[in-house]
């Protein structure tokens, strides 16, 4: 239950920091919220030797129950990886951030209940076993994440990368959303571990693949995978602490969590394999060859970060094929899925150091600007050392923790040429190739972000602020991680025990049944192998690559900026969204009454008759037709010819007495047909509403000009002859095939023993179906109250004006 | 007699939609008039002209015809004058205020909706 309640912690805690804003002016608010973190990270921390064991925890507590949806806290080894993760570093950058923002300039309020938010939302992704609460959370990170992009929400670039996160992982949550609920419609729950216990019958289900894709389609958004890459360089515009935090260390892994989560259930498809482990490997290529491109600190780190993702996603794609091969625990597959937890772990160290040490130039400087920076290094010794063990680490180099996963990635996607499934033993050449051209492109951006920053010549004059060493508060949280960069080189079977093989153990339930099992040892020299001479490698091209960086750099402008994958997105949004769309409403929303009822009538008589004679429906018999006598056919005669001078008089008073015709004839009509209430009521009411039509008439214009002969319209005919021809369709119809008998006999037989009346239709409007006549009576008056109303109360414009004033 | 009547009702209801979908305001309300006066023949037609008397109890009639379309029409009678005559004020008071009563005319721009 307290498990549980711990993930609701940071949002319990956000609905007091506003009071401690307010309230306690002279501390800063961060160091109230502090307190959050570390109290998690303590309290996962007493899990590790439980989870190291091999033991999971699991908590729950029932939110909807009929519907099978709880909040389920499930720690395993994976999801106390990441919670560590989330909340350690959460620590450091809270920490950080205290010192980043200015007390006195900036909303903090705002800032850390957003945080706060954040950090519940993730931990509610990591922990829950329950998919609908799983995709709550996860929703609930893109919106806070939105939030946090948009915190200096009065510049224009932050609001639009806020709204571009938004809507790519919003879109990519829905699918997701899509994808879990066929999951379960498949295997009838929604607790994952369920699901797993049932994979191979899951397989075999016609909708398996629409769930992976929608599932990958979700994932590959959050973690900024090719193409959805875009979002993440724009979501820059938040603040330093927060790209560090989510667009760096937690909520960009979100999607590498999902895949690595669901790989029991997926790893069985080729098409996982392939997408996952091939998307990867494009976006670790793409996202390292624009890096070079950057030139501003954090776009760099942005586009690393990319590539960085690509490299976990890719390891999780290879990871899967152990899957398919018999004794992977003896094959060198085994090394996948375990580097890319490991590198995980090392990517959220070093990432996070960079970016903290990219906002303290920023802060120290007042520029991110590559190109005005250099020569800083004497200036900022602590800031350069940090940088430089994060930037090294980045590039692969001995002796940090990148160089330990970048060797285990080598050997990984190296063990894909030794696959014989799926054409892998075809096209799986491709992988070393690529994975080594985008290790060189990584060994090049890192060399670039640091020594172009740090080093070369330093020109004061191009900074907007006298530069500095940051304050010693600012620089704990990038120096601790910086230090953990260093420790795990020469420590990382501590590492590797405590939490890389129990989460590998999570990813590969069908591999191993307890951490122990998983029998690898990262050695720093691991012999002299492939590994070790494309290494060699990467670091002497890297080297050349980067001296000749201006001469090469220019490539980049040849491209042609139109063809982005951000113009793309423009495209989209501005274009199709606003104007096309717009222009689209506009070719029918006129505002022209005319046209929108000329659309509804035709589109009426068309149903009609459409459905008419597409069911057969149509009959004309003459069996129950009564006789003509000549009355009828007179008052037939009178009724058109009234009707045609209506529509074709040329000034109004002609139509308003051929309209009385029309009425009077029509009263005729009900005095043969038997109606002699009929008649009388419409003689009078036609004999007011002549008299009310000549009111208006002296009031009213004299019709226009332009209709002084009603100007044949063909549409306008056309709707109307259909609507014509659709009324007498349906009338005959209606008539020629009666199929049961009226209820009228009851009428007549109970009029006078149950009403004691003589006159049935009056018996009927004041005591069999009195209601009706209630409410006729409340529409007269309620039209004659409108009426007094609408004559009565003007409201002119002058005193509208004068009220609004 | 009810065949006729059907093409009756028709052709009520086609000069009713022909004056709806003109310019003028006064043509669009005359066209509902015709609309009301069309619908409520059609009822009646629907109804049947069965019988030979007035549905009113008297000695020695049994051949009524049918009451209860009687009932409803006079019902829709009434409604429809109460919102015809609305309808003709509110076009009254819509000149008044617009000075025009073309219906091209009268649509909202954007800064008065």
């Amino acid at each position: 239950m307290f498990q549980v309640l711990c993930i609701f912690i940071p949002i319990l805690a956000a609905l007091f920091i506003p009071f401690f804003y307010k309230k306690v002016r002279t501390i800063h608010t961060g160091w109230f919220v502090l307190i959050v973190p570390l109290f998690l990270v303590t309290f996962y921390a007493t899990y590790i030797p439980v989870v190291a064991n091999g033991d999971t925890v699991i908590a729950q507590l029932d939110w909807i129950p009929s519907l099978g949806i709880s909040f389920v806290s499930y720690l395993d080894g994976l999801s106390l990886l990441f919670s560590l993760l989330i909340s350690g570093i959460g620590a450091l950058v809270v920490l950080y951030s205290i010192y980043y923002l200015d007390r006195k300039k900036e909303q903090l309020h705002n800032f850390y209940v957003y945080l706060l938010m954040f950090m519940a939302a993730m931990l509610g992704v990591v922990q829950s076993d329950n998919m609908i609460t799983l995709y709550l959370f996860w929703e609930l990170t893109s919106v806070s994440s939105f939030l946090l992009i948009g915190y200096w929400f009065n510049r224009d670039k932050s609001r639009f990368g806020a709204l571009k996160s938004m809507v790519i992982t919003v879109a990519g949550g829905m699918m997701m959303l899509g994808g879990f609920v066929s999951l379960s419609l498949m295997g009838g729950t929604f607790s994952i571990r369920e699901l797993i216990e049932q994979a191979p019958e899951l397989a075999a289900h016609d909708t398996f693949i629409i769930a992976l894709l929608l599932i990958l389609l979700g994932a590959f958004t959050k973690s900024a995978q090719f193409p959805f890459y875009i979002w993440l360089p724009d979501a820059m515009e938040a603040p330093t602490p927060v790209s560090a935090y989510l667009h760096s260390a937690t909520m960009v892994k979100a999607g590498i969590y999902l895949v690595a989560r669901f790989t029991p259930i997926f790893a069985i498809s080729e098409v996982w394999i392939w997408l996952v482990a091939g998307i990867g490997l494009l976006t670790l290529f793409w996202g390292s060859f624009f890096a070079v491109k950057q030139t501003d600190l954090k776009g760099i780190l942005a586009f690393s970060t990319v590539s960085q993702l690509g490299l976990i996603m890719s390891l999780l794609g290879v990871g899967a094929m152990a899957y398919h091969v018999d004794g992977a625990e003896n094959t060198i597959f085994k090394y996948a899925a375990f580097a890319a937890i490991f590198h995980l772990i090392n990517h959220a160290t070093f990432k996070g150091s960079l970016f903290m040490i990219a906002g303290i130039v920023d802060h120290e400087t007042g520029t991110r600007d590559i190109r005005k920076l250099g020569g800083l290094m004497s200036l900022m010794p602590v800031s350069f050392t940090v940088a430089l063990i994060g930037s090294f680490s980045m590039a692969g180099l001995p002796p940090f923790n990148g160089f330990l996963s970048k060797e285990m990635f080598l050997t990984a996607m190296l063990s894909i040429t030794e696959f014989d499934f799926f054409n892998f033993s075809t096209w799986g050449v491709l992988f070393p190739v690529i994975a080594w051209i985008a290790s060189v492109f990584t060994f090049i951006y890192s060399f670039y972000f640091v020594f172009k920053t740090f080093t070369g010549k330093l020109e004061v004059e191009q900074l907007p602020k006298k530069p500095h060493e940051a304050p010693i508060g600012m620089l704990i949280s990038p120096v601790i991680l910086a230090s953990l960069v260093v420790a795990i080189f020469f420590i990382p079977n501590i590492i590797a025990d405590t939490f890389v093989k129990p989460a590998v153990a999570a990813i590969q339930p069908f591999l191993y049944t307890s951490p122990n099992e998983v029998d690898i040892h990262v050695a720093a020299w691991h012999g002299v192998n492939p590994e070790l001479w494309m290494t060699v490698g990467i670091i002497i091209i890297g080297l050349v690559g980067f001296m000749l960086l201006s001469k090469w750099q220019k490539m980049y402008n040849a491209l042609p900026p139109k063809l982005t994958l951000n113009n793309l997105y423009d495209f989209v949004i501005y274009d199709l969204c606003d104007t096309w769309i717009n222009r689209f409403s506009g070719l029918y929303m006129t505002g022209s009454i005319r046209r929108y009822l000329g659309f509804m009538f035709g589109a009426i008589s068309i149903i009609v008759i459409g459905t008419l004679f597409i069911k057969d429906a149509f009959v004309v018999s003459f069996d129950n037709a009564s006789t003509i006598s000549l009355y009828e056919i007179i008052l037939v005669i009178v009724l058109v010819i009234g009707t045609i001078t209506t529509v074709f008089a040329k000034s109004r008073i002609t139509s308003i007495v051929a309209l009385g015709a029309v009425g009077y004839t029509v009263s005729l009509f009900f005095v043969i047909f038997n109606a002699p209430d009929l008649a009388l009521t419409q003689l009078v009411i036609e004999t007011i509403s002549v008299a009310l039509f000549l009111l208006a008439f002296y009031h009213l214009p004299k019709f226009q000009k332009a209709e002084e002969r009603t100007r044949f319209r063909l549409g306008r005919a056309f709707v109307s002859v259909a609507v014509g021809v659709m009324v007498t369709l349906v009338a005959l119809s209606a008539h020629s095939q009666k199929l049961v008998e009226s209820i009228t006999n009851y009428y007549k037989e109970t009029v006078y023993t149950l009403a004691g009346g003589g006159n049935i239709v009056n018996v009927i409007l004041v005591d069999y179906r009195g209601f009706d006549t209630l409410f006729e009576i409340t529409v007269l008056g309620i039209a004659g109250m409108a009426i007094y109303g609408m004559i009565k109360l003007r409201m002119s414009r002058k005193e509208k004006n004068y009220e609004n004033k | 007699m009810e065949i006729i009547m059907a093409f009756v009702c028709g052709f009520l209801f086609m000069a009713a939609i022909y004056l709806i979908l003109s310019r003028s305001l006064l043509r669009i309300i005359i066209g509902t008039g015709l609309l009301s006066h069309g619908a409520h023949l059609l009822i009646l037609t629907m109804g049947s002209f069965k019988g030979s008397a007035p549905p009113v109890l008297a000695d020695g009639v049994t051949d009524f015809v049918d009451p209860i379309p009687q009932a409803l029409i006079l019902t829709a009678i009434v409604i429809s004058f109460g919102v015809t005559a609305f309808f003709l004020v509110l076009a009254y008071r819509a000149y008044q205020e617009l000075k025009t009563d073309d219906m091209t005319l009268m649509k909202g721009s954007d800064d008065n909706e």
